[in-house]
């Protein structure tokens, strides 16, 4: 007997043509990946209070990625709509359009356009907190720019973003701080994180094609903040070093296969599943 | 000038105040300046809503309780449109809510929210017994929305609405 396929089963999303609509996926792809790792210290975090604090940061980190994929998804629905023919159909709601969760279920890692660096494992919590206070000092500076965007809509969630993240900015800076000027044991670990993680912080001030912000112009902020906490936590600012690339353009490490594997299972294996 | 659709739009807020947060349920919608506006055009109702935090998990549930009041009130062509910009402000929450958030135990916000303040350079107070000695035990509490306190006379742990 010949087997119908449920319409959600056997479309890809669609190819992104635009640039509008890769560089907004690639903020919501950011924010998910940084949520995803995050979201792992929901119940292990060292102790409740910040436990609660990692978790929600994580939360709002998921909600920005929301609003980038809604909006990525109304980009790439008009533009499918337009060019109807010469597209595949993508997955999603109604009519085969794109939607918020096609494209954080259903793509694969090479769509992805997340930076290395959120993609890393958590390791300690002195390396899960210096990869959030290197991001949220990127996102910080990045969104400043972002809410005067001539793109109305991600104009809007970088303004409404920011006040979050300038929260996430202030606790992972404390933290920092703590641990680096706290005890040998606590320095030396952030010295290892250090070692760990700097050499992902340039990709995020190389522009990939479709950047609409020039990221390249928030590198000396971003080492001006970076360079403040450093001195008062007595951790060494690195020498140059080899940086590594490539997440932008969907050439990952290892880590992200493992993190789409959890975070697409249920949509892969039951598909068009819902609550 | 009076006309119909005044007066229907007045019904409609009227309802909309009774449609409270799920989180904190002893706050409405409008207590919490999550309403925009409010639209009428021939026989359908828009509802313009703003999320507090990018992440609320309570907004879709604040959307489905928005539709379900006017539906219990004969409405049936509804529409719920969510708006990003301005950007939500605890500015907009209103001297009532305030009052409520304070009676129900929950600190409410203290500053304007343009004026931003480090945590340590001002006094929350307790609002079980007033006392402004208090101390931020987490800038991340219960919710998106609140950091968690104690307070150092009365030693009861306290939620503070945060400035936002």
């Amino acid at each position: 007997m010949e087997k119908t396929f449920n319409t959600k089963d056997s479309l890809k999303v669609a190819p992104l043509e635009g640039f509008r609509e890769a560089y907004t996926l690639h903020l919501a792809d950011n924010a998910l990946i940084i949520a995803q790792r995050n979201s792992e210290y929901c119940g292990h975090g060292p102790i409740l209070e910040q436990d609660i604090a990692i978790t929600n940061i994580s939360l709002d980190l998921l909600g920005q990625s929301r609003n980038f994929y809604q909006y990525a998804a109304q980009l790439i629905n008009a533009a499918t709509t337009s060019k109807r023919g010469s597209l595949v159909l993508p997955f999603g709601e109604d009519l085969g359009g794109a939607s918020e969760d096609s494209l954080a279920y259903l793509r694969t890692e090479r769509e992805f356009k997340n930076c290395l660096l959120v993609e890393l494992p958590n390791g300690d919590w002195g390396q899960t907190i210096l990869r959030q206070f290197f991001f949220s000092t990127y996102q910080f500076l990045l969104y400043q720019k972002l809410q005067n965007n001539s793109d109305a809509q991600l104009a809007a969630i970088a303004a409404k973003a920011l006040k979050e993240v300038t929260y996430h900015l202030r606790w992972s800076s404390e933290w920092v701080i703590r641990l680096g000027d706290g005890t040998t044991e606590s320095h030396q670990r952030m010295l290892k994180a250090i070692d760990e993680l700097w050499r992902y912080t340039g990709e995020l001030f190389m522009p990939a094609d479709y950047e609409k912000e020039d990221v390249s112009l928030l590198k000396d902020d971003w080492m001006k903040k970076v360079s403040e906490v450093f001195e008062e936590a007595t951790l060494p600012l690195p020498e140059k070093a080899f940086m590594q690339t490539g997440g932008k353009q969907g050439i990952h490490t290892e880590h992200l296969g493992y993190i789409l594997t959890e975070l697409q299972y249920l949509q892969r294996t039951y598909p068009g599943a819902e609550w | 000038m009076v006309t119909a659709s005044n007066i229907l739009t007045q019904q409609i807020w009227k309802i909309l105040e009774e449609v409270t947060d799920p989180e904190v349920p002893v706050l409405t919608i409008t207590d919490l300046g999550i309403v925009r506006d409010v639209k009428i055009t021939g026989d359908q109702v828009e509802v313009i809503i703003t999320p507090t935090y990018t992440g609320c998990p309570a907004m879709d549930m604040i959307a489905m309780n928005i539709k379900l009041a006017l539906i219990e009130h004969g409405y049936t062509n509804i529409k719920i449109t969510s708006v990003l910009s301005p950007a939500w402000t605890t500015d907009w929450m209103s001297d009532e809510g305030k009052r409520k958030l304070k009676e129900y135990g929950i600190a409410p916000p203290q500053n304007e929210s343009g004026r931003f303040q480090r945590p340590e350079s001002f006094h929350v107070q307790c609002p079980q017994c007033n006392s402004t000695n208090t101390k931020l035990i987490s800038e991340f509490g219960s919710t998106a929305c609140k950091s968690l306190y104690q307070c150092n006379d009365c030693k009861e742990p306290f939620d503070y609405f945060k400035c936002h």
